[in-house]
């Protein structure tokens, strides 16, 4: 359980402190080729080697988790941002008119596969990384939604909101005060595990070029093109990949760890 | 010359017939498919590498090495004021439905072509044309309104291949010609069939039948290759993957010359590209060898004009834009641009406008210049860039061979408009004394050079991976073609 999160913990810790790092200092800089050095493996001047055009990989594998984390976080951002408050709202007026709305509105946006809609969007829109936000962003809502509403609904039939209705707070007030603190940590739970498919989905759009444009880097468009060198400088596919493979397997184990942490049944069966 | 091929074909046939045991189908990968199969209709050149001598012929024909010589006419005489054109046809030559090739086809061919409802994609190539002549079925005359030093190569041309007025309606999926190979079947979106005619007029070609693949993704190019799926890639896609293709003794690769001058071109009406201080900026700012080192992995030519190396005629301008930032800055200080400018780069799917966009705008922006990078397909393309002209920069590789007459057009999709350029061009198209056309040509090239038109690159390479045993595939490119009529295998 603590393993999941320590392990989880350092994973997404190392990576985004590459993305922070790179604000202030990359080993090269990723703007200027050198292509007389291109291909290199690993070695002492360029630890992860070089790629195509002769950048640091380091280098870019640190700029391209800047992007990942960014579209990651602001695709989340959005899900948190429209999907608690529609799934708190529907929780709050259950039954009516306006809940059948917002769910079935939910559900439709559900129905649609997630990735086809996002390349869709991007490919209707233009391919940059704010289209892939607002692509990956979309279908964050209703996850958000959903669970919110769900959670929230055995909550209002608790004694203490009933005690809230009694002493005069309106179903807003309720909803961000009682309501609200009560499901936090399954949000947050969620969201990391919405974290890690973001970065997922910023990838796949990037590798087929639909996420951020060059000269961004991106751990996707690393890949896509790497795909021809594979059997000549397989360091240059073997990097990013591994860096979308770890990065995502620390968010999904910090996910589980968080879940059996914040969990209270869990945590009492443990006690 | 054409002699000798003949008998050094038939040689290699009767080599190849003596060996039972010599296979006799090929396969062949090329990346685009054809979007139709009337070479005298459409644009694209992949009907083009798939039918060109293979199922059409014209009344002349490229040779591997660029040379122009007989097609489906055997000899012709050109009057002395060098407008009557008189060609004897061959005789015997019959379209594939069964059907006579006789001067009255040629003249159909030739008057639907330049007609004014015609969708060929050439019509510049017919304009000189004021009438043609059926004199006897085997005697065929054209008349030119003026003198024209390359009407032979311009009847080269696929887009010049005489077609059957019986067979005309349904060309565009059931291709009738005269050549070597018939038409047999097409897959859409996955191959494309050929047979042997056996009654062709010709040599008889080694091979019975033969099949094209369309691959445009490198990595499956790669896979098919390695996988022996395909006997042979024209135009393989990823140049990275040639040094291993070099060392396996399966496979041959051969690396030739196209037509095609890869270039950075720039919207010459569209500010601030229509000051020619900025496009001498944006000239100086690139490296060429880079791009060529990491967009082709050193496959290409250098080139300082829109003209191909391997021409005689070509006139060596790369000094008028070496690589050289600071002057570059410097001219952009000049034009009222010192803290640089954004723009446009948009970029067509091959690997040379992809990667070499990347490394061009890394190139600029080390002299201000911001270019934002958009990836477009290729119909994309030709919508917003080519037809609409809404770009400020883009790559693309001119493949029609002398194609110098797209700079005196100023509605072609770099806008160039000079009018003394202009005069050359008509000049150059009216004279057909070689010495007088070199010079207009080292004139013409010279011009746009120093005009800084568009930002000169590359010779584009066509490298061609091949199972060792293929014989007879093309080097160069000097029309696109996959001409199949000399390949044979040898054991």
């Amino acid at each position: 359980m603590t393993r999941n999160i320590i392990f989880g913990g350092v994973l997404t810790t190392l990576f985004t402190g590459l993305a922070i790092l790179s604000f202030f200092y990359t080993p090269y800089d990723i703007q200027s080729l050198d292509i007389p050095n291109k291909l290199h493996p690993p070695n002492g001047a360029n630890w992860l080697g070089t790629d195509h055009f002769g950048r640091d990989i380091l280098s870019m594998i640190m700029m391209g988790a800047r992007t990942s984390i960014a579209v990651a976080v602001l695709a989340v951002g959005i899900g948190i941002c429209v999907g608690i408050p529609l799934g708190l709202l529907a929780a709050a007026r259950r039954g009516s008119l306006l809940d059948e709305v917002i769910m079935r509105g939910n559900d439709l946006v559900f129905a649609f596969p997630s990735l086809v809609i996002a390349i869709l969007i991007t490919a209707i829109f233009g391919a940059s990384a704010i289209n892939a936000i607002i692509a990956i962003g979309i279908f964050n809502i209703p996850v958000f939604a959903r669970l919110s509403r769900g959670a929230a609904l055995p909550i209002w039939e608790r004694d203490f909101i009933l005690a809230a209705r009694v002493s005069g707070k309106s179903s807003f007030r309720i909803s961000i005060e009682h309501i609200l603190p009560n499901i936090t940590n399954l949000m947050i739970v969620q969201g990391t595990i919405q974290f890690s498919l973001g970065i997922l989905a910023e990838a796949a759009l990037s590798y087929i070029g639909l996420g951020a444009q060059p000269p961004t880097a991106s751990w996707g468009r690393m890949l896509a093109d790497a795909q021809t060198l594979t059997s000549i400088a397989p360091h240059t596919a073997l990097i990013p990949g591994l860096a979308i493979v770890l990065m995502v397997l620390g968010l999904n184990l910090l996910g589980d760890g968080l879940r059996d942490w914040l969990d209270p049944r869990l945590r009492r069966g443990r006690v | 010359m054409t002699h000798f091929t003949k008998l050094l074909s038939a040689s290699m046939l009767a080599l190849t017939a003596s060996m039972a045991s010599a296979q006799t189908d090929i396969t062949v990968a090329i990346q685009l498919e054809p979007p139709n199969l009337d070479p005298t209709g459409g644009a694209a050149q992949a009907i083009d590498s798939v039918l060109y001598s293979n199922v059409f012929e014209g009344l002349t024909r490229f040779m591997a090495d660029g040379s122009v010589v007989a097609g489906l006419a055997k000899s012709w005489d050109i009057s002395d004021d060098g407008l009557t054109y008189t060609f004897m046809l061959n005789e015997g030559v019959m379209f594939h439905d069964g059907t006579d090739m006789n001067a009255d086809d040629v003249k159909f061919s030739l008057d639907r072509a330049r007609a004014d409802d015609s969708t060929n994609a050439q019509k510049g190539l017919f304009a000189d044309i004021a009438d043609v002549t059926v004199v006897d079925p085997l005697t065929v005359q054209v008349t030119l309104a003026q003198p024209n030093g390359s009407f032979l190569f311009n009847m080269a041309w696929g887009d010049a291949v005489i077609v059957a007025p019986e067979s005309i309606e349904t060309i565009a999926s059931n291709p009738i010609g005269t050549g070597a190979f018939a038409f047999s079947d097409w897959v859409q979106g996955d191959r494309l069939e050929l047979v042997r005619n056996d009654a062709y007029w010709g040599d008889a070609p080694a091979l019975e039948s033969a099949t094209f693949r369309f691959i445009s993704d490198p990595t499956a190019a790669f896979a098919a290759v390695m996988a022996e799926d395909v006997d042979a890639f024209v135009g393989f896609p990823a140049p990275e993957n040639l040094p291993q293709f070099e060392a396996d003794p399966r496979f041959q690769v051969l690396v030739g010359n196209t037509e095609g001058e890869t270039i950075l071109s720039m919207n010459n009406q569209m500010p601030p590209f229509d000051n020619v201080l900025v496009r001498q900026a944006v000239s100086l700012a690139i490296d060429r060898q880079a791009i060529i080192d990491g967009a082709m992995f050193g496959y290409g030519t250098p080139i300082g004009t829109h003209f191909a190396p391997h021409n005689p005629d070509y006139v060596d301008l790369i000094a008028n834009s070496a690589h050289n930032p600071d002057r570059a800055r410097e001219l952009l200080a000049e034009a009222g641009f010192a803290d640089g400018f954004t723009t446009t780069l948009k970029l067509p799917p091959p690997s040379y406008a992809r990667r070499g966009g990347e490394i061009i705008a890394a190139q600029l922006r080390e002299v201000g210049i911001t270019a934002e990078i958009t990836n477009l397909e290729w119909a994309q393309w030709l919508e917003e860039v080519f037809k609409a002209k809404d770009f400020g920069m883009s790559i693309v590789s001119h493949t029609e061979p002398m194609d110098l007459g797209i700079y005196a057009n100023p509605s072609y999709y770099f806008q160039y408009d000079n009018i003394v350029f202009q005069a050359v061009m008509d000049k150059l198209n009216a004279t057909t004394d070689p010495a007088m056309r070199s010079e207009l040509m080292a004139a013409a090239q010279t011009i746009i050079s120093e005009d800084y038109v568009n930002g000169y690159l590359f010779q584009l390479a066509v490298p061609t991976v091949a199972k060792a045993g293929l014989n007879g595939l093309w080097l160069d490119q000097p029309t696109a073609a996959v001409d199949l009529t000399g390949v044979s295998w040898s054991e």
